[in-house]
């Protein structure tokens, strides 16, 4: 702090401190406070509001542990978006490899803007894309069958399928990327000198380059995990009748039903559920938050 | 072929098969907007038209939201960049204890579900009697955007040669001359891709916007509506125009990058 103050001087010191603090209370740590102290209020209308009957208590959270579907919700989440997350990984890690050790340098930098074009394109464009795809007599059944490999159309819309293929095409990339920034900084000697000494190519990968990527593993597991938990449009879009995400529930309390306390309590429980996944995270992998994001 | 090449061979057949997953979904899309077909397909094919561009320039919605896109989208990079640029600078004068977890409360709002932002945007804002509306929008994105910022500042800080500004400070130079001819030029690459992001990241955002926009469109919430009750092919318009404005944003936002780069190891070729 001194040193900001040498460099800087009086004045400017105090805006950097001001609008980091304006930043970090204001738009950060009170919203965050505001949504945990809502979440033990009742729904009141507005002229009750801090009256006798503004007091806190569970009935928000009681409302979420004694609703058994909205439970079985959470957990399906819980289990597809971890399922999302292990699918992303496995698919994108050979990528991230070949782009960072095995391909042509030039090559690269091409492939590379090929990969940044859909991650640039809209995640609500790109879901309405795949939708396109998936629909029952979209392009993708009539190039099967065109191909001779189906002989009727597939139903891509049903159960989890299509939202899960869903989540997966719309956040892959977020894992794709730190993995590759990872592979990247290791030194092509490290695998060399294994392939050297007789390690097969999966030991290799085992004992070499995944323990050297894991900040990037855990940065990419971190956001899929994060972004599909929490997608409100993937599940709307591609979701079957039979699908529910627990955003949905977020959603009708704060629109449908205008319960924005329980809506606040629903949504804190969402935040939790980040929280622990982060730290659950940070322990298996042995990282750091900076690791994380950066 | 040796087993090395086989397995580079393989690798190269998926990635041209992952890539084509990912490109194929957007070229359908965007070829769905020239197709005289009320619905937004490619198949069958009806013939070529631009009736639809022709609907979406008559749609006042549309121009509505966008014009409020733009909108949050300059207030998100005006509050963005200063403020991830200052949070920046304070952290990189902080160590130990203090900066891990000063770091911790920056990037947080990242690793947040955008729901959650916008709700508890919503929700803090309202006890000031401060309804929900695009501004809310604007505050709700910068809480993470300007983490965006903070992380590409101080990455280019770490090359930041402090002794520049004590020689400046020794030689007369005042606070505010440090800061404008030393520091801020030297910053100027993080501060340009940061602004590029940021936009770019506001522009996109759909979370955070759903809950805090009040009565208000942005293009993203207004193509989302659309595209749930039965998308007319005028959004496909709409998706081959933002595609291609995507496209040669990415493309220019690459160039400049790597023309820095270049630049940056020239000069430190040099300094060898």
């Amino acid at each position: 702090m001194s040193e900001l103050l040498r460099r800087y001087g009086i004045g400017l010191s105090a805006i950097f401190i001001a609008l980091t603090a304006f930043w970090l209370l204001m738009l950060v740590i009170l919203p965050d406070l505001y949504l945990f102290e809502n979440s033990f209020r009742p729904y009141l209308p507005a002229v009750d509001v801090g009256g006798p009957k503004d007091f806190y208590s569970f009935a928000n959270y009681l409302n979420f542990f004694q609703t058994p579907i909205h439970i079985q919700v959470f957990g399906l989440t819980v289990l597809f978006a971890s399922v999302v997350t292990a699918i992303c990984f496995a698919l994108s890690y050979p990528i991230a490899y070949y782009l960072a050790k095995v391909a042509n340098p030039r090559d690269v930098a091409t492939l590379f803007l090929l990969l940044l074009i859909p991650l640039w394109v809209s995640e609500i464009l790109r879901c309405f894309a795949l939708f396109i795809m998936l629909s029952f007599k979209g392009p993708l059944n009539m190039t099967l069958i065109g191909l001779g490999i189906i002989h009727d159309p597939i139903r891509w819309i049903t159960a989890y399928n299509s939202l899960m293929i869903g989540l997966v095409y719309v956040y892959i990339l977020f894992m794709l990327f730190p993995i590759y920034n990872a592979i990247q900084s290791l030194d092509i000697n490290q695998i060399e000198a294994a392939r050297d000494l007789g390690s097969p190519w999966w030991r290799t990968h085992w004992r070499v380059i995944i323990p050297h990527s894991k900040p990037g593993i855990a940065s990419g597991c971190v956001m899929v995990f994060m972004l599909s938990a929490g997608s409100l449009f993937v599940p709307s879009l591609l979701g079957s009748t039979t699908s529910r995400w627990f955003t949905e529930i977020i959603q009708q309390w704060m629109f449908d039903a205008f319960d924005w306390n329980t809506g606040a309590a629903y949504a804190f429980l969402l935040l939790l559920l980040c929280i622990i996944f982060v730290s659950i995270m940070m322990r298996v992998f042995r990282v750091s938050l900076a690791d994380i994001a950066k | 072929m040796s087993s090395q090449k086989l397995s580079a061979w393989l690798l190269w057949i998926y990635l041209l098969l992952f890539l084509f997953i990912m490109l194929s979904p957007l070229f359908v899309m965007g070829g769905a907007a020239l197709n005289d077909s009320r619905f937004p397909s490619v198949y069958p094919w009806k013939g070529f038209t631009t009736q639809w561009f022709v609907d979406l320039w008559n749609d006042p919605r549309m121009w509505i939201a966008g014009r409020n896109t733009l909108l949050v989208a300059f207030g998100v990079v005006a509050l963005a960049l200063p403020i991830g640029t200052a949070g920046a600078i304070l952290i990189n004068s902080l160590s130990g204890a203090t900066r891990a977890i000063v770091y911790g409360f920056m990037v947080a709002p990242i690793l947040t579900p955008g729901a959650v932002i916008g709700i508890s945007t919503l929700l803090f804002w309202r006890t000031f009697s401060i309804p929900a509306g695009l501004h809310l929008s604007a505050l709700g994105q910068t809480s993470f955007i300007a983490a965006y910022v903070m992380l590409l500042v101080l990455a280019r800080l770490q090359s930041f040669d402090a002794g520049l500004e004590e020689a400046a400070l020794d030689l007369g130079a005042s606070h505010g001359q440090v800061l404008r001819r030393i520091l801020l030029p030297h910053l100027y690459p993080a501060l340009g891709a940061g602004a590029i992001i940021g936009f770019f990241q506001s522009v996109e955002n759909f979370n955070v916007t759903l809950f805090t926009r009040g009565g208000s469109d942005t293009l993203t919430v207004y193509v989302g509506s659309m595209v749930r009750t039965g998308a007319p092919p005028t959004i496909n318009a709409l998706a081959l125009i933002l595609i291609l404005i995507t496209v040669t944003a990415t493309i220019i936002y690459e160039v400049l990058r790597r023309r820095a780069l270049a630049r940056e190891m020239a000069a430190d070729a040099l300094l060898k």
